[in-house]
């Protein structure tokens, strides 16, 4: 099963500041761990909204809002990806994950379980998301 | 006790377990003990962490337990002056009871290739004094952390079989006194071919489960990658560990294609691109690149995966690279040669130049032993010999093939063939040829 570790932004990371080398090294650190772990399938840090943009849909259209956007700490700056035996073992790995944005930095990590194929159970409708790459 | 507790101690068992066995398994030399120590340091933890909750460091909370119970099961072994005849020119080992690190700086100075404790445990568990059986059940015990229930399960045999063909593998290696050693210089390719084939097995026992059997078996899969992938790190310069880490990763992206809606195995070229997973072939791709910078011709499993590589690289069927695929059965023949390979290389020669060609090599193929029973050859040459309007001659062919198949479906879908040849119609192609459904993007 797989689980994505999503690191929430700060004031900081959305600020653009880029982090301390000893923050790079603790971070170096634990993926090395889950690399050779065997658990790692990707991981990415993501540049502060103010690069990106939403597609808001609202009555019926669809309308571009460029960033940045506000409430920084529902925002995510970068994520982990790994492939683990239980839900267990994701919580113990997301245990030992350094604090993403230094330590005494108040923020977040989010754990969120991936659908995997069987989780849509046998129906025309989740064939057809499977077809279209959905779901693993 | 909480169950919480409960479980979050097992998550750091199969977290750590083979790290601890390894560290272990160091010092005492013998896999079976080292188990059973680590196995105490796992009732510590169940008696201790559930008040005391889950120390910040659990693993090194686990391996200093097991260690101090080694330390102390060695004190007391009333063998212990045996033992130290026993070991001969490891006596200097036995001096780890008094400085831990020194056993690293002996195995610097003996040049092991790769000292690391997990690989030494991987060799042993591998080691070719074992039987496949065997090497496959130690290595999903001592490496995946996996329980004897949870290995008879995805085996589909009783709990005590695997429970027995364990306990007898430690002995076996005890007996044979196996060291606990990563094999050096010349030893170090074959052994390796072990540690890889191993592996390998595990994954294809995985990959062959059907749906509704226990969901263990699929589970081999992941945890045969798993392997790959901590061995590509532990063994980072040898090609072949990243070429079966390749051919393992692209294979596993077509698992959500392989079977249709109602369970039937859907083959390569008729599968619906869009579900092959684009992360676990572009993890693939990378792995095979890794094995290919390393320099050297290509190994089996590096060729191989090279091979899954071109299909995942064809967005459909039609773009797909057969002149590259035909080359590279060409190496793959020379390196590994074997009846299969040439019979896939067939395949891959007609796709690339023609059925002329490709019929060429099957009829060299006819007096083969290995494959007088098996019904690909007689299927493959039906087909050939239908692509080029001998459909008397095919009719044959898939008659015999039909009669060697000993699944049901793949029987009818013959007999058809075999019908159709008579009425010399266009056939549908049994391995895919002239695929019409795999145009999806």
């Amino acid at each position: 099963m797989r689980f994505m570790i999503l690191v929430k932004a700060t004031p900081g990371s959305e600020a653009g500041e880029m982090p301390e080398e000893a923050l790079i090294a603790a971070m170096a650190d634990y993926h090395e761990q889950l690399v050779k772990a065997g658990v790692l399938l990707d991981a990415a840090g993501l540049q502060p909204s103010a690069k990106g943009w939403r597609i808001r849909h609202a009555g019926g259209s669809a309308r571009v809002v460029d960033g940045p956007f506000a409430e920084s700490k529902e925002l995510v700056a970068g994520y982990t990806l790994i492939q683990v035996r239980s839900r267990e073992e994701a919580l113990e790995w997301t245990r030992r994950f350094p604090a993403p944005h230094g330590s005494g930095v108040d923020c977040e990590i989010e754990v969120r379980q991936l659908f995997e194929m069987d989780d849509f159970g046998p129906s025309d409708a989740a064939k057809r998301f499977h077809d279209m790459g959905v779901g693993v | 006790m909480s169950s919480a507790t409960h479980r979050a101690i097992e998550a750091v068992w199969r977290i750590e377990s083979a790290k601890i066995v390894a560290g272990v398994a160091r010092m005492v030399r013998d896999i079976g003990l080292a188990e059973e120590l680590a196995q105490d340091a796992l009732v510590a933890a169940l008696e201790h962490w559930p008040d005391a909750g889950v120390p910040n460091n659990p693993g090194a909370w686990l391996m200093a337990t097991a260690k101090n119970r080694a330390l102390d099961r060695l004190r007391r072994d009333r063998n212990f002056e045996d033992k130290r005849e026993q070991y001969g020119q490891d006596l200097e080992a036995l001096e780890a009871l008094i400085v831990p690190d020194f056993v690293d700086a002996l195995d610097a100075a003996r040049q092991d290739q790769i000292g690391d404790d997990l690989l030494r445990l991987i060799f042993t568990a591998c080691h070719p004094v074992l039987s496949t059986d065997a090497r496959l059940a130690l290595t999903l015990r001592l490496l995946g952390g996996l329980s004897t229930d949870e290995i008879a399960r995805a085996f589909l045999v009783p709990e005590p079989t695997i429970a027995q063909r364990i306990v007898r593998a430690k002995r076996t290696l005890a007996a044979a006194r196996v060291p606990f050693e990563v094999p050096r210089g010349a030893e170090l390719a074959a052994r390796l071919g072990s540690v890889l084939e191993v592996i390998y097995l595990i994954f294809n026992e995985g990959y062959t489960a059907t749906s509704g059997e226990d969901w263990m078996r699929p589970a081999l899969c992941d945890e045969a990658l798993r392997l790959g992938r901590v061995l590509a790190e532990l063994a980072s310069d040898e090609p072949e560990v990243h070429g079966l880490v390749a051919l393992m990763e692209l294979q596993a992206s077509r698992a959500a294609a392989r079977v249709d809606a109602a369970g039937r195995p859907v083959l390569l070229l008729d599968q619906p691109r869009a579900r092959w997973d684009p992360l676990l072939i572009r993890r693939g791709l990378t792995a095979l690149e890794r094995a290919e910078n390393l320099g050297g011709a290509l190994g089996p499993y590096a060729l191989q995966a090279a091979i899954a590589a071109c299909h995942a690289r064809a967005r459909t069927a039609d773009q797909t690279d057969w002149p590259r695929i035909a080359a590279l059965y060409d190496a793959l023949a020379q390196t590994a040669p074997s009846p299969v390979v040439e019979l896939n290389r067939a395949v891959a020669v007609s796709m690339a130049f023609g059925p002329a060609a490709g019929l060429a090599i099957v009829d060299a193929l006819l007096a083969e032993p290995a494959l007088q029973s098996y019904h690909w050859l007689p299927g493959v040459r039906g087909d050939l010999l239908a692509k080029l309007g001998r459909h008397h001659e095919a009719h044959g062919a898939f008659e015999q093939a039909a009669a060697l198949a000993r699944n049901a479906r793949e029987r009818e879908l013959l007999l058809q063939r075999a019908a159709a040849s008579l009425t010399a119609g266009d056939a549908a192609p049994i391995i895919g040829h002239q695929n019409k459904t795999g145009d999806s993007p």
